[in-house]
């Protein structure tokens, strides 16, 4: 999974619907760990933006 | 500069209305309270449309215009088709300017004695013998580890402090909106009245909002239920309403965001630890309001926690007392809301079409918006055809 700054207004939606805690905003930056991500996509899907996509 | 001491009774994180609210009421009733903001500043960024009513916010703070942008008088909602039906709300609403209400709760806070700290991100839950017995956080560049005997987390939809705790937060697709909304100027609007949009190809399971900061300015944003949302983001829908209504407008401001409309968590706390506000899901889930409701909650939760630390008594069981206090003033309510979301916001347009057609008939001085939904609930097209004639007889008589 792959955040795209340009896109991302840091506002933590896909946080609220993480099923594993993979995503984190730290230092007014949204994290991702894809090591705990289990590539369920609905970060992907609720990004008011579509900042999150797939590609690595 | 303030200095942070070693402990505090109650630490406070997040100071959006349910922290600054929870704080206040800690503090006012006689416990040390750290009330701990990410940002810069309280009300920075704005995640919000800032729709309140006045009811809702006198208990909590004397209306100040410095705070407020626009008196509201009248809501219209528009139907698929273009049609729309106007309703007087019960009682008079606001659009706040949040940059500034968010301040003014804060500081009230701060005024009942509770200490603030901006730029203070938490990071970290501290426990003794596995108990939660204090908050580690970074403020500016240090890092502090500050005891306390009960954590309120305040932190939005985000709640990192529920997971840290074990609360499971995490939201259905269904239960949530995703948003977008700029502030747009150039606008040539009425000052009076904020505007819904709904249909299938306008905001699928959720709607667009026009609501005035001025006769010139607006906050325009969209929500859309995360189960309804397809390749088309929300930005994209809001990027073409916006075309076509407002061509000619100019972005003050933009942000995105999400709004839990969910039932309330089933157990929104655990020994030492108390989540309210979004982190709570106690958002209206049909309107996603929240500013009164989380408002409310938080004076239960700092009347609570400041209960608890007179009594010397911090186990979930004594807790309860704030969900008891929530369940009896908002419960029901919540419930109603959230059963008429899955009707109200599941409607296709046809029948969206018809309920506003058929309300028309209703004087819309009589028209409030719950009984609006009370007519979606009831869910028969009879017994709406039945109320609508209802007011009309009344009327003629």
């Amino acid at each position: 999974m792959t955040i795209n700054p340009y896109l991302c207004d840091v506002c933590g939606t896909c946080v609220s619907v993480c099923p594993v805690d993979a995503i984190v905003v730290e230092e007014n930056r949204v994290v991702l760990d894809n090591e705990k991500c289990i590539r369920c996509r609905k970060c992907v899907i609720v990004c008011p933006v579509k900042a999150i996509s797939e590609k690595n | 500069m303030s200095i942070i001491k070693d402990y505090y009774d109650v630490i406070v994180i997040g100071a959006g209305p349910a922290g600054s609210v929870s704080a206040r009421f800690a503090a006012e009733n006689g416990a040390s309270t750290l009330l701990l903001e990410r940002d810069q500043g309280p009300g920075n960024p704005v995640r919000c449309a800032e729709g309140v009513s006045h009811n809702g916010i006198v208990p909590f703070i004397e209306i100040d215009p410095k705070w407020i942008s626009t008196k509201i008088e009248q809501a219209r909602l528009y139907s698929p088709n273009g049609d729309y039906l106007d309703m007087f709300q019960n009682g008079t609403g606001y659009v706040l300017d949040r940059t500034l209400f968010d301040p003014a709760l804060a500081n009230l806070a701060c005024q009942k004695g509770a200490q603030l700290l901006t730029k203070a991100d938490a990071i970290g839950l501290i426990y003794d013998n596995d108990k939660i017995s204090g908050v580690k956080f970074r403020y500016f560049d240090k890092i502090y580890d500050v005891k306390c005997k009960i954590v309120i987390g305040a932190d939005g939809i985000e709640s990192r402090v529920g997971r840290w705790a074990g609360i499971d937060t995490v939201l259905d697709l269904k239960d949530l909106d995703t948003c977008v909304q700029y502030t747009l100027t150039g606008l040539d609007i009425s000052s009076l009245r904020v505007d819904f949009f709904f249909g299938r190809e306008v905001a699928p399971g959720g709607y667009i909002w026009i609501f005035p900061k001025s006769k010139d300015t607006a906050n325009v944003g969209i929500g859309i239920a995360g189960d309804l949302v397809t390749d088309k983001s929300p930005k994209e829908y809001l990027d073409e309403f916006i075309e076509k209504k407002f061509p000619n407008a100019s972005v003050l401001r933009s942000v995105c965001g999400g709004v839990p409309t969910a039932k309330m968590l089933k157990n929104p706390i655990t020994d030492n630890l108390i989540l309210v506000g979004d982190a709570a899901h106690q958002v209206n889930p049909i309107t996603g309001g929240g500013i009164v409701q989380v408002m409310i909650a938080g004076q239960f939760a700092g009347e609570t926690a400041a209960e608890a630390i007179k009594a010397n008594n911090y186990s979930e069981k004594f807790l309860r007392k704030y969900i008891k206090k929530w369940n009896n003033r908002l419960g029901a309510n919540q419930s109603f809301m959230y059963s008429v979301k899955e009707k109200f916001m599941r409607m296709d347009n046809e029948r969206f079409n018809n309920l506003v057609k058929i309300c028309s008939a209703i004087p819309s001085e009589k028209l409030t918006l719950k009984e609006f939904f009370k007519t979606i609930v009831k869910g028969d097209p009879m017994m709406i055809l039945q109320l609508a004639k209802a007011f009309v007889t009344s009327k003629l008589k």
